[in-house]
């Protein structure tokens, strides 16, 4: 019988809080860290709202501490902040003999570095150390380096369910044995190249996102890093670890229609929350409270209702999409979100999907648009990535033992 | 108008990477979405920044792409209508 | 039961194989030629392909070579698709950077832009052959057998697919490295190599004759 697995830590940087404590102070606040452009230097300064996290690179390299005269971008900096977070709150000791991994994801790279460095790489010496921290492996070595963490790392780069999937595979490497903890999670700073990339799809809001909402226009670029400890359950206990949920269920399927929009009936992100329920062995009656992935995009929060219908019926859990508050974080949003997911599951609460206020004209889509107190055990989360890559994960209240 | 849309058919061969046509398989009147190029939404944006690029003629809602993008003819003359 | 590597692909410097035996080749030719004309021999009647970018023609071309191999009677969940590689999507990157690094001549295109990510390719793949399953995409310093075995076996023996799509598929502005295989369970009644981690290294380094 494969062990359970369980979450002992987390670590969190976003638009709306450093850490776990400030999330979680702002999403009952209702304070959403969506603003007019502070810190991305841009030809497109007055036209977006953006979540930034609200440090320059220099503050960013105070706040992270690293190794002098390392090469740092963005993404590795939100990711070290986060992860060396998570893992003091596990408070793991890499010397008691278990094996632990690092799963990282992530979609941007070092392309913050790159793109003001691009035009000097041939002919300035001083942007050579910024050829090296583009690829998507730099972020998670960094990490890896910084927290001494050696048995096993890897990197996951799948649009926008990235992070959700190095939580799944970060579970699959416990129940197999391969290691007996991980840190798992994403990271990804903003650049220009993302910004401008997102721009000629068209499907940015220029002013704030309205998940759900029938005049949604769009979505709301944002960046930052969570990381969760996930845990062997059996060891956590042994050690006395305080335990905040159990990773109960996870899937991910491919919607196979296009490369950027989901299929009319959201075949994609049904498999996957079907799945998901299958795997931690709940009917769709158990959850109590669905995290979506409700970018605000017309296609996005269309078809992911309608899977949600497809797959709930009448009876559809308390539902929020809470990247009104954080932005679309990108790689670093499954992870984000799991964070988020486990605060409520943890505070009974049922944070607001803001700026609602007409429902689709598909019925039944309400979001809760107030921060609600409700009784929780069972949370999904959902993160669809283009190329049609969905994922879902369930998280469950633990008892005390 | 002729040779705008002459040249339109090029430029759209060469920006949707429509390799195996020539212009002449392209009736101007004919729809371009739906069965007849097999074009997607992500082809609907290259035809923005085509517009933008060539002729310097912006579109700012998508949603207005489907007339304005309906056949060839329909392009050359919005553009003939709106080029500064 | 270990699975089995039902078939595999090598692209390597203009020459196409399949189960180690060359199919195509166009050797001198620049990439962009060798592509079309690999399209083209192979013929499978899908204009969306020259939509795609380089990375993504290399996968599509591989996952066409192994489909006649492709059990077409499982349902659409059940086959899976796990990739991986060592530069992401590197070269579309720079193509992307060129589009918006002169302020005077600003513009970004977005077909460009959806093909910086490396599971754009798996997309591409599962919307062809209308894989539903589970999909991956790993970023490693070279090709890992061991990691890639792994994983795979485990989504096979574990009854999340039964048949899966898996491999490398690397660019850079100086070459490319390809070696795609279809995994499937089942009994191994013809003798095909056994799906672990050396028989993956030895055919992916010699695999290609």
């Amino acid at each position: 019988m494969p062990p359970k697995v369980i979450v002992t830590g987390a670590g969190i940087i976003t638009s709306i809080g450093n850490n776990v404590d400030e999330t979680f102070q702002a999403l009952i606040s209702g304070q959403s860290g969506i603003q007019s452009i502070q810190v991305l230097d841009t030809v497109h300064n007055n036209d977006f709202v953006l979540g930034e996290v609200p440090y320059t690179h220099e503050e960013l390299l105070q706040m992270a501490k690293p190794h002098p005269h390392k090469p740092l971008t963005r993404t590795a900096l939100l990711g070290i902040i986060a992860a060396r977070q998570a893992c003091q709150d596990a408070g793991i000791d890499l010397n008691d003999g278990l094996k632990t991994g690092l799963v990282s994801a992530t979609t941007v790279g070092g392309m913050d570095r790159s793109e003001l460095f691009y035009k000097d790489f041939l002919h300035k010496a001083e942007a050579n150390p910024f050829i090296d921290t583009h690829h998507a492996g730099n972020s998670t070595e960094m990490i890896a380096e910084m927290l001494e963490i050696k048995d096993l790392m890897t990197t996951i780069s799948t649009a926008c369910s990235s992070s959700l999937n190095s939580l799944m595979f970060g579970a699959r490497l416990i129940k197999s044995g391969m290691v007996d903890r991980v840190v798992a999670g994403g990271t990804d700073g903003l650049s220009k190249f993302t910004l401008n990339g997102f721009n000629t799809l068209m499907i940015l809001d220029k002013n704030l996102c309205r998940p759900f909402d029938a005049e949604r226009k769009g979505l709301n670029l944002g960046e930052g890093a969570a990381y969760l400890v996930l845990e062997n359950e059996k060891s956590a206990r042994q050690s006395g670890k305080t335990i905040y949920a159990e990773l109960a269920g996870y899937a991910n399927a491919n919607d196979a229609f296009h490369q950027t929009a989901s299929s009319e009936h959201g075949e994609g992100p049904f498999l996957a929350m079907q799945k998901a329920l299958h795997k931690a062995d709940f009917k769709p009656a158990d959850i109590d409270y669905i995290n979506v992935h409700g970018t605000g995009t017309e296609n996005n929060d269309l078809t992911e209702g309608r899977a949600m219908i497809r797959l709930f019926g009448d009876r559809l859990p308390a539902f929020s999409s809470t990247k009104a508050f954080t932005g679309h974080t990108l790689g670093a949003a499954g992870a984000v979100e799991s964070v988020i997911s486990i605060l409520a599951l943890q505070n009974n609460v049922v944070f607001p999907n803001l700026n609602f206020r007409t429902p689709m004209p598909e019925p039944g889509l309400t979001p809760v648009t107030e921060t609600v107190e409700k009784e929780l055990h069972h949370v999904l989360t959902n993160s669809f990535g283009f190329g049609g890559n969905d994922s879902s994960l369930v998280f469950s209240k633990v008892k005390k033992t | 108008m002729e040779e705008l849309i002459e040249q339109l058919k090029k430029q759209i061969i060469e920006q949707l990477n429509l390799e195996d046509l020539e212009p002449g398989d392209i009736d101007p009147e004919d729809p371009l979405f739906g069965n007849g190029l097999g074009l997607d939404s992500i082809d609907a944006l290259e035809l923005i920044v085509l517009l933008e690029k060539e002729y310097g003629v912006k579109i700012e809602n998508p949603r207005d792409g489907q007339q304005i993008f309906f056949s060839v003819k329909s392009m050359a003359e919005y553009i003939t209508q709106h080029q500064k | 039961m270990t699975p089995v590597i039902e078939t595999y692909c090598h692209i390597r410097n203009n020459h196409i194989f399949r189960d180690g035996k060359l199919i195509f080749e166009l050797p001198g030719a620049d990439l962009k030629v060798f592509l079309k004309s690999a399209y083209k021999f192979l013929n499978p009647g899908y204009a969306r392909f020259y939509k795609m970018d380089e990375i993504s023609k290399l996968g599509f071309l591989a996952a066409e070579v192994l489909s006649p191999a492709f059990n077409r009677e499982l349902p659409q969940e059940e086959t899976a698709v796990v990739l991986s590689n060592t530069h992401s999507t590197w070269v579309t990157d720079m193509h992307h950077q060129e589009t918006i690094n002169n302020d005077k001549n600003f513009f970004p295109s977005p077909a460009i832009f959806v093909y910086t990510l490396p599971n754009i390719m798996t997309g591409e793949i599962s919307i062809r052959h209308n894989f539903r399953g589970e999909n991956a995409f790993f970023i490693f310093e070279k090709f890992d057998p061991e990691f890639i075995s792994n994983y795979t076996n485990h989504l096979i023996m574990s009854s999340k697919a039964s048949s899966c799509l898996g491999g490398y598929v690397d660019q850079t502005p100086r070459g490319y490295d390809v070696f795609v295989y279809y995994l499937r369970s089942g009994k191994n009644e013809e003798g095909k190599p056994e799906h672990n981690a050396g028989e993956l290294r030895r055919l992916y380094e010699y695999g290609n004759g």
